[in-house]
């Protein structure tokens, strides 16, 4: 008995001192909790679990409960969430009996088709497979100093994996119904060739070179080549050059697709996403339409 | 002066210029480097590593000295005094949350930032080490957090200037605030061998 508790004490005491010690803080906390305990806005925990809760910070605040307390406290407008679109807007409005005017939802689009075999490489990259790392020094491989790297930063930063990389063409196809607009990628490319546009049918010059037709023309086969064509052949006018680049009024385009037929280097597309009204985006699924597949031209 | 007042002085020197935390033992440099963005911000976190650091100690010293020495349970101080701290800094937590909110939202974020702060840790061990007394390890305490609280200071006010000068782009971010620390170091240890 006696040889027994020498050899147990050893372990007993330091068990007993540092699990009492333990007991007795985790008492502590406990009672302390309910003591001070402060009331919250209900309202506040009801907005945090509308909002979708992935904490990506496209609102611009630490996370979804931060939001949801600057929506109750008034520091922010209750369409601060990108990535919940107008249905969670109209739940927020509920939550805090506020009327919600609905805003077009809008999605990423790929502004570049310079893939293989489309756009030309000046050398071979063997650094770290990422378009930020890759474009240090302002110019890349890529022979075109606007085009998509496809390096697949945009993927890696996508909080919602709407963003593939295909294969073939070596580009990021955003897949519609995962998308949210929340701007990530947006922020994330070094080379500005995803946007985001309106989540409905457009027509879009996928393109961002602002150089001349000689330049392109030797070092991307679908690079906006300025020839203007599309600016003659519209019928309502929607398309302008003012300032070295081609641009599309989305307010008179109506979608008619004669500039996508006339274009010699078939970079503009449209259809980009399927056509589904920007009210209903939000609660009806878009079909995953890849940008690359949707290539009505030649 | 007597005895105790000397002593106290000396403490007070050594632990703020002779062997401050960040710039002399390098202990704690994660908010060292991560809240000296801005002076207001530095300040912010100085004052509460001085609260949580006082009180850390104050209380480890008692466990030390009447705990864990006498059941001889010395070598169990890394896990008590963490669990000490741990604890500690969420009653501090939810005690300003209640009481003084105003406060509660000064420290806010640094607070929970302190709990896994290793400059807390290494005044709660130092102070046992050097055998001080309960009076002695409070006023070491504040010294180390005013040394912590200087060192982050000056490095926010020089971060500042540094944004508006034309730094060459590899140095630009953390290098050159790297550079800044080590330079900031060198500078401290013109106080070495100054108490004895």
């Amino acid at each position: 008995m006696n040889m027994t508790w020498t050899s147990i004490q050893p372990i007993l005491i330091p068990v007993i001192v540092v699990g009492g010690l333990g007991m007795a803080f985790g008492v502590l906390l406990a009672w302390f909790a309910k003591k001070f305990a402060i009331k919250f806005d209900p309202a506040i925990e009801k907005i945090e679990s509308v909002l979708p809760g992935v904490n990506c910070g496209a609102c611009g605040f630490p996370g979804c409960s931060a939001l949801a307390e600057a929506i109750v406290r008034g520091d922010a407008p209750i369409d601060s969430c990108p990535v919940g679109g107008t249905r969670t807007w109209q739940e927020i409005g509920r939550v805090l009996g506020k009327e919600v005017s609905v805003r077009e939802t809008r999605k990423a689009v790929l502004i570049c088709q310079g893939g293989n075999e489309v756009a030309t490489t000046q050398a071979i990259y063997r650094g770290v497979a990422d378009c930020r790392a890759a474009t240090v020094y302002g110019v890349s491989f890529k022979a075109c100093h606007y085009g998509c790297l496809g390096l697949g930063s945009c993927q890696r930063i996508c909080p919602f994996e709407a963003i593939r990389m295909d294969e073939t063409t070596g580009l990021p196809v955003i897949i519609g119904s995962r998308c949210t607009g929340c701007g990530r990628c947006v922020k994330e490319c070094p080379r500005s060739v995803l946007t985001l546009l309106p989540a409905r049918d457009l027509v879009v010059v996928a393109c961002t070179s602002p150089d001349t037709a000689r330049s392109v023309k030797a070092v991307c086969r679908k690079g906006c080549i300025k020839c203007q064509l599309c600016v003659k052949v519209c019928p309502v006018k929607a398309i302008s050059f003012p300032d070295g680049k081609i641009r599309i009024d989305r307010k008179i385009c109506t979608l008619c697709g004669l500039c996508v037929d006339k274009c010699p280097t078939g970079c503009i597309v449209r259809n980009i996403r399927n056509s589904v009204p920007a009210e209903a985006s939000s609660s009806v699924p878009v079909p995953a339409v890849p940008v690359e597949v949707e290539e009505p031209m030649r | 002066m007597s005895d105790g007042l000397v002593t106290i002085l000396k403490i007070f020197i050594g632990a703020v210029f002779v062997d401050n935390i960040v710039l002399a033992r390098y202990i704690g440099l994660c908010p060292f480097i991560g809240m000296s963005s801005s002076v207001s911000n530095g300040l912010g976190m100085g004052m509460s590593v001085t609260f949580v650091m006082v009180l850390a100690s104050l209380v480890t010293w008692t466990l030390w000295r009447f705990l864990l020495v006498p059941f001889e349970l010395e070598y169990m101080r890394i896990m008590v005094f963490i669990l000490v701290i741990a604890s500690l800094v969420q009653l501090v937590e939810i005690m300003l949350r209640k009481s003084l909110p105003n406060l509660y939202k000064a420290m806010g974020i640094y607070l929970p930032l302190i709990t896994t702060n290793c400059a807390i840790l290494a005044v709660t061990f130092l102070g046992v080490d050097y055998q001080y007394s309960a009076a002695q390890v409070v006023v070491y305490s504040i010294s180390v957090a005013l040394g912590f609280t200087l060192a982050l200071v000056l490095l926010a006010g020089i971060r500042e200037r540094i944004r508006f000068t034309r730094t060459p782009a590899f140095f630009q971010g953390y290098p050159v605030v790297f550079i800044t620390v080590s330079l900031l170091a060198l500078a401290l240890l013109g106080f070495r061998g100054l108490v004895r």
